[in-house]
């Protein structure tokens, strides 16, 4: 396409907005209603996400080993649940410094207490490995085959239930899904409607240029345009409606929540748009293609 | 120029004949009446011949192109050596005359420089010079019909086609319009006018093609019977 013809077009486009306001409005509605469920899923979704990757780093599983095991034992232990995939390391914890971290925290304020231990280690059997996971989901897995062992007398693990967290973002993801594919469709229903009634009000002008010769793809263009331009005004709307949503969110979460935990954190702004942007343009603009180009092919035939 | 090879073309279920068996040709620079009362097949074949439909069977020549095996996607360029014209004028009523003629080039993507000339050669050749800033609402049918021949010769086609010009019109402007077209066939264009017009047809002293039920019945040429 010639780059007048494609202004041509474009213009066009802009031209059958203006002349079917109120199926314009109702497509830009329903585009915005579907694009904004899709940006508030995704955000909740890299949310969630973020807040398990946050939690898998510091979720670790704690091994207590029987009396009768050797330091060898312990090191040969130490190399073969390194090897796991499910381990991404192991840190051996010795009595001794076991002890020392002990002290610190509880005999912080009186060490003279501390002192009456100081040939007979109270936690002499308290040896210990601290296995961290690649996955926070393997952590029932690694738990299930530590205490199978020979030589482990205890395991403690992370009391975060990652599942919890999985689950709650399967169920949200679900039911957005459902809502988006509804949406979805209701969108495609809508735009394809606009522009049929886009190409009767126009069926002589279309008329007219089949007759001088012009070509499948100019008689369609301006209606194209025409979707795609809705699709994009569609998106527009909810990115700017999301961005001070999430903004509010973020200063919510800030102010209120982290004061109780530090497992309420929220991805910075730039790092969730980043993403957001280009995919709601994305599915507006594939929204009014999709739309159009249904309506179009139907409608318009040399 | 136009070439029909036992053109056959039925419609419905029962098989209406539309045309049967019609052959005919036309040649380069010809200037050819095709004359019928109502259901002759004048507008069958007007149709098969822009390829607005397909024949039922035999084979249809314009410009050297089959039309009957042209791909769908090089309609267009068929279309670009036929200029059409109708009983009706299928003016667009929100633009004026110059905007209507001009939208048959800017469809076609021609630069906007070679639009302005061609348009103004044509205005001049069908002498609405004067209105092109009018728009169709505000001129007589007899200019509203020249404003749709400027529009049909702008893209300079090798046919034009002119299905019942005059129908619409009072006999003074059937005559002006007539005299364009004899104008355009003089300047090389073959011309080929769809009417029940007696009085033109009469007038004019052309080639006649008589269509009567779908059939050829007679072909008389400016000089005598053809076929």
């Amino acid at each position: 396409m010639k780059v007048n013809s494609f202004f041509y077009c474009l213009g066009q486009g802009f031209a059958g907005i203006k002349r079917n306001k109120v199926f314009f409005l109702a497509s830009v509605a329903t585009i915005a209603a579907c694009v904004f469920m899709v940006g508030l899923l995704m955000s909740v979704i890299l949310n969630v996400n973020y807040v398990i990757k946050e939690a898998q780093d510091s979720v670790c599983i704690t091994v207590f080993f029987e009396p009768e095991v050797t330091e060898t034992d312990i090191a040969d232990m130490n190399k073969r649940i390194n090897e796991w995939e499910e381990v991404s390391r192991v840190e051996y914890t010795s009595p001794e410094e076991a002890w020392e971290t002990f002290k610190e925290e509880y005999f912080k304020d009186n060490p003279e207490l501390a002192e009456g231990f100081a040939n007979d280690n109270p936690l002499a059997t308290s040896a210990s490995f601290t296995i961290y996971l690649t996955e926070i989901s393997y952590q029932q897995k690694v738990v299930e085959r530590l205490e199978s062992m020979t030589g482990i007398r205890q395991v403690n693990k992370s009391e975060i239930t990652a599942s919890a967290l999985s689950d709650f973002g399967k169920i949200a993801g679900g039911a957005s899904l459902a809502i988006i594919i509804v949406l979805l469709a209701v969108s495609i229903f809508l735009i394809s409607n606009t522009i049929t009634t886009g190409i009767t009000v126009r069926a002589e002008e279309i008329r007219v240029m089949k007759y001088v010769g012009a070509t499948d793809f100019f008689v369609k263009s301006p209606f194209v345009f025409e979707g795609v331009i809705i699709g994009l005004i569609g998106a527009i709307i909810p990115l700017v409606v999301l961005f001070f949503v999430y903004r509010s969110a973020i200063n919510y979460v800030v102010e209120q929540l982290q004061t109780f935990s530090s497992a309420f954190a929220m991805l910075p702004l730039k790092t969730v748009f980043v993403l957001l942007i280009p995919v709601s343009l994305i599915l507006g603009a594939g929204i009014g293609l999709i739309g159009s180009s249904i309506a179009t092919n139907k409608y318009i035939k040399v | 120029m136009i070439r029909l090879e036992k053109v056959t073309k039925t419609y419905g279920d029962n098989h209406t004949h539309a045309l049967d068996h019609v052959s005919l040709n036309i040649q380069k620079g010809e200037f050819v009446f095709i004359v019928g009362d109502s259901g002759a097949g004048k507008s069958t074949l007007f149709k098969l011949l822009i390829k607005e439909l397909q024949p039922s069977s035999g084979e249809i020549y314009v410009n050297g192109k089959r039309v009957t095996r042209l791909r769908r996607r090089k309609i267009p360029m068929l279309r670009r050596d036929i200029g059409v014209v109708f009983q009706d004028f299928r003016l667009l009523k929100d633009r004026n005359v110059y905007q209507n003629i001009a939208f048959a080039q800017r469809v076609i993507s021609v630069p906007a420089s070679k639009i302005r000339k061609n348009v103004a050669e044509v205005l001049t050749l069908t002498g609405i010079s004067e209105k092109y800033r009018s728009y169709p609402d505000q001129l007589s049918g007899g200019e509203q019909q020249r404003v749709a021949l400027a529009r049909a010769l702008v893209n300079k086609p090798k046919i034009l086609l002119a299905d019942e010009p005059t129908g619409n019109l009072d006999p003074g402007n059937s005559k002006i319009i007539m005299d364009i077209l004899e104008e355009v066939n003089r300047r090389g264009t073959t011309v080929v006018v769809v009417t029940h017009n007696h009085e033109i047809v009469r007038h004019m002293n052309k080639r006649v093609i008589n269509l009567k039920n779908g059939i050829v019945v007679n072909d008389i040429g400016e000089g005598g019977l053809r076929a």
